[in-house]
């Protein structure tokens, strides 16, 4: 199995009573709160987390994007991405990803992503997201009510984009273009994989399958939360029929290994308790706007609801979410939220996850919330030397066809190392 | 109260309910926020005087088709459709909130459309100086209050009815919500204050005191751009939806401006 290394860069000083003074973290967190000599640390710490992770053995990094958001600071995932193209060699590099329908025009992602698999020698994957409500209709203004069909639009684009030989002329519905031309060209042909983060809408999973697109399920509420939406899935795929490959599917998951797990609940307590009660403190009025969700998907949400209040277990829906979260660390381990552990117990969770979801892209948030740079590498290390090797056999009978095609090493570029002594003795 | 007439236009393919009820001079009305999911008191008041037409929006209950509306060109031609097949040209044309910009806007670019103008709180300008509320960014248990000076006249009006089903009643109510939003989202702004001058007739602007949508400076902002003869009431007690909370002061005041 493929196990993915993610970052959410997370602001990590927020105050302590950032949940009672606050009304959000998102669309209109105070710019009180930043200090951008303290982001400049953050933003190199976690970039050197990211480049660790490469260096410890994970399969890719993967960086996402997020708008006016005190726990996501990425707006521009591709400028990470590029950076990090520069610093590994063999490590994939997943955007996960470009929220299509905020670009103008869209081919502007084709152009970025094309840089990054052309920078790289071909290592991307390219994550189109509809992007969340905070951040496409709140911080960017974007119609909820017109969101999916000029994100569906504007991925068309994007393919053509890539894989048309000749300059053409696109004629949407919300996007025209005389000429589209895109330069550069990505590396990997026809185009890099694609992968698509969704929530539990059966359109989704349908639309995943005839695209022949990797699903992915990012949630923060953990595997036992996110059972019902995947296995959803595989039975939307059983009923298409689609074989069972695991490689179909991308599942997040946050993790924290220690010898033991009594350290690890020592260890983990507090960046967890800050991520869940701090990060996810996120303005309930900006969760439902009027259109996001399809009318097929809030039938099935207040037949869900119905089904709830008869007793049977359904995820929380949306615009719950954020008011019924656990936040003391016992809870959130006991929600499986969080998985910790000594890394036997951490690899024998991870691999009962695995095969019980079917889920062969396992994306990891081994640093979350306010964790410190040296905790963050502890548990990055302890990971890739000891649970790693126990998860890595995981699904051989499968072949991943959803990973990058990357060029030959002996073609690629030769990334030196940043030597600024070197440099100056030149001058 | 008798139930009124139902029947159902076409506007782009999609069927569109209108309400008839009532002798007289024609009248006709367009909803606001939310829509009209049940025939109202307000209504009846203005029947009483009046052969009164109540189309309902694209997307708004009693209609659909509001999805294939991507431009605010496509909405203007839709509500004007809407009003010449309810049989509305040329009649006195009332509206609130939603209905009452289209109302404008109509009147505006086709000056033979209405007879004279009777607004309620229309949506369409903002000023960053004195913003706007904003309807979408809101948790359900606040929005009563925001709509209606008393929540409850909010309640009534959303409240699913005896027997309705269970799961299409609130996704009406969703889908109306949606459709506002659709035409009026991120700010309300559409452009119709370049468009004001454009209306000649009569314009009676009405506005709830307390109003929580939109600031009532914004009717003066309306009476000055529009270039027939304008008058300004308040509305005591009532809110945005100034016809759910005071039916028979609004009711008076939109019969005695289109007598």
């Amino acid at each position: 199995m493929k196990l993915l290394w993610f970052h959410l860069m997370p602001y990590t000083e927020l105050p302590e009573d950032f949940r009672e003074k606050h009304p959000s973290i998102w669309v209109d967190v105070h710019s009180s709160l930043f200090d951008p000599k303290r982001a400049h640390l953050m933003y190199n710490d976690f970039m050197d987390e990211l480049e660790f992770a490469a260096e410890c053995g994970f399969d890719a990094v993967c960086v996402n994007e997020h708008h006016s958001n005190g726990y996501g600071l990425m707006p521009s995932p591709n400028l990470i991405a590029t950076a990090l193209a520069r610093r590994t060699t063999d490590t994939a590099i997943c955007v996960m990803g470009n929220s299509l329908a905020l670009y103008n025009p869209p081919t502007r992602v084709a152009e970025e992503f094309a840089m990054i698999d052309v920078i790289s020698g071909g290592r991307l994957i390219a994550g189109f997201p509809v992007g969340t409500p905070m951040d496409t209709c709140y911080a960017y203004g974007q119609n909820p009510s017109m969101l999916r069909e000029r994100y569906r639009e504007a991925h068309d684009l994007v393919l053509r984009a890539w894989t048309e030989r000749d300059t053409f002329a696109f004629n949407g519905r919300f996007n025209q273009q005389r000429y589209v031309n895109v330069w550069p060209r990505p590396v990997q042909q026809p185009h890099p994989p694609i992968w698509i983060p969704g929530g539990g809408s059966v359109e989704t999973w349908q639309w995943c399958a005839e695209m022949d697109y990797v699903y992915s399920y990012l949630s923060y509420y953990g595997y036992k939360a996110g059972r019902a939406t995947v296995d959803g899935f595989w039975k939307e795929m059983a009923r298409l029929g689609k074989d069972r490959n695991p490689y179909r599917a991308g599942f997040l998951q946050f993790v924290g290994v220690a010898e033991s797990r009594e350290e690890a609940m020592k260890l983990y307590a507090e960046p967890a308790e800050y991520f869940y009660a701090r990060c996810l403190h996120v303005g309930a009025k900006y969760a439902t706007p009027p259109g996001y969700s399809s009318e097929a998907t809030q039938r099935a949400g207040i037949q869900s609801q119905v089904a709830q209040a008869a007793g049977a277990a359904a995820p929380p829906r949306y615009q719950d979410k954020f008011q019924q979260l656990a936040q003391e660390m016992a809870d959130l381990v006991e929600r499986g939220y969080v998985i910790i552990g000594s890394p036997d117990e951490v690899a024998d969770q991870l691999k009962e996850v695995a095969t019980s979801l079917n889920v062969g892209h396992l994306m990891l948030l081994l640093q979350f919330g306010n964790m410190s740079k040296d905790l963050t590498r502890y548990n990055t290390k302890l990971f890739a030397e000891k649970v790693m090797p126990q998860l890595k056999g995981l699904f051989s009978e499968w072949e991943d066809r959803w990973w990058p095609q990357p060029m030959e090493s002996t073609l690629r570029a030769a990334v030196p190392a940043f030597q600024p002594q070197a440099g100056a003795a030149v001058d | 109260m008798t139930n009124p007439g139902m029947t159902t236009v076409e506007v782009n393919g999609f069927p569109c309910r209108v309400w008839r009820k009532g002798r007289g001079a024609k009248l006709g009305f367009l909803a606001g926020l939310g829509g009209l999911p049940r025939w109202i008191p307000f209504l009846d008041k203005l029947a009483e005087q009046r052969e009164l037409i109540v189309p309902s929006l694209p997307g708004f209950p009693g209609a659909t088709g509001h999805a294939v509306l991507d431009s605010h060109l496509d909405w203007v031609l839709a509500v004007r459709h809407l009003l010449t097949e309810a049989g509305l040209a040329g009649a006195d044309i009332a509206g609130s909130s939603v209905g009452a910009s289209f109302a404008a806007e109509v009147a505006a670019i086709w000056p033979e459309t209405a007879r004279r103008l009777a607004l309620i709180a229309p949506l369409g300008l903002f000023d960053e100086r004195e913003p706007t509320t904003d309807p979408w960014a809101q948790r359900a248990k606040d929005v009563p209050a925001l709509m209606c000076a008393d929540p409850a006249n909010w309640e009534k009006l959303k409240e699913a009815p005896a027997g309705a089903n269970s799961i299409e009643w609130p996704i009406e109510q969703a889908r109306a919500n949606e459709a506002a939003a659709r035409a009026f989202w991120p700010l309300g702004n559409t452009g119709l204050a370049k468009r004001l001058p454009l209306i000649q007739v009569p314009t009676l602007l009405l506005w709830g005191a307390k109003d929580q949508i939109l600031p009532r400076s914004y009717a003066g902002r309306f009476a000055e751009k529009i270039s027939g003869k304008t008058e300004i009431r308040v509305i005591d007690d009532a809110g945005h939806l100034a016809e759910l909370d005071q039916p028979d002061a609004v009711a008076a005041a939109i019969l005695d401006w289109t007598r």
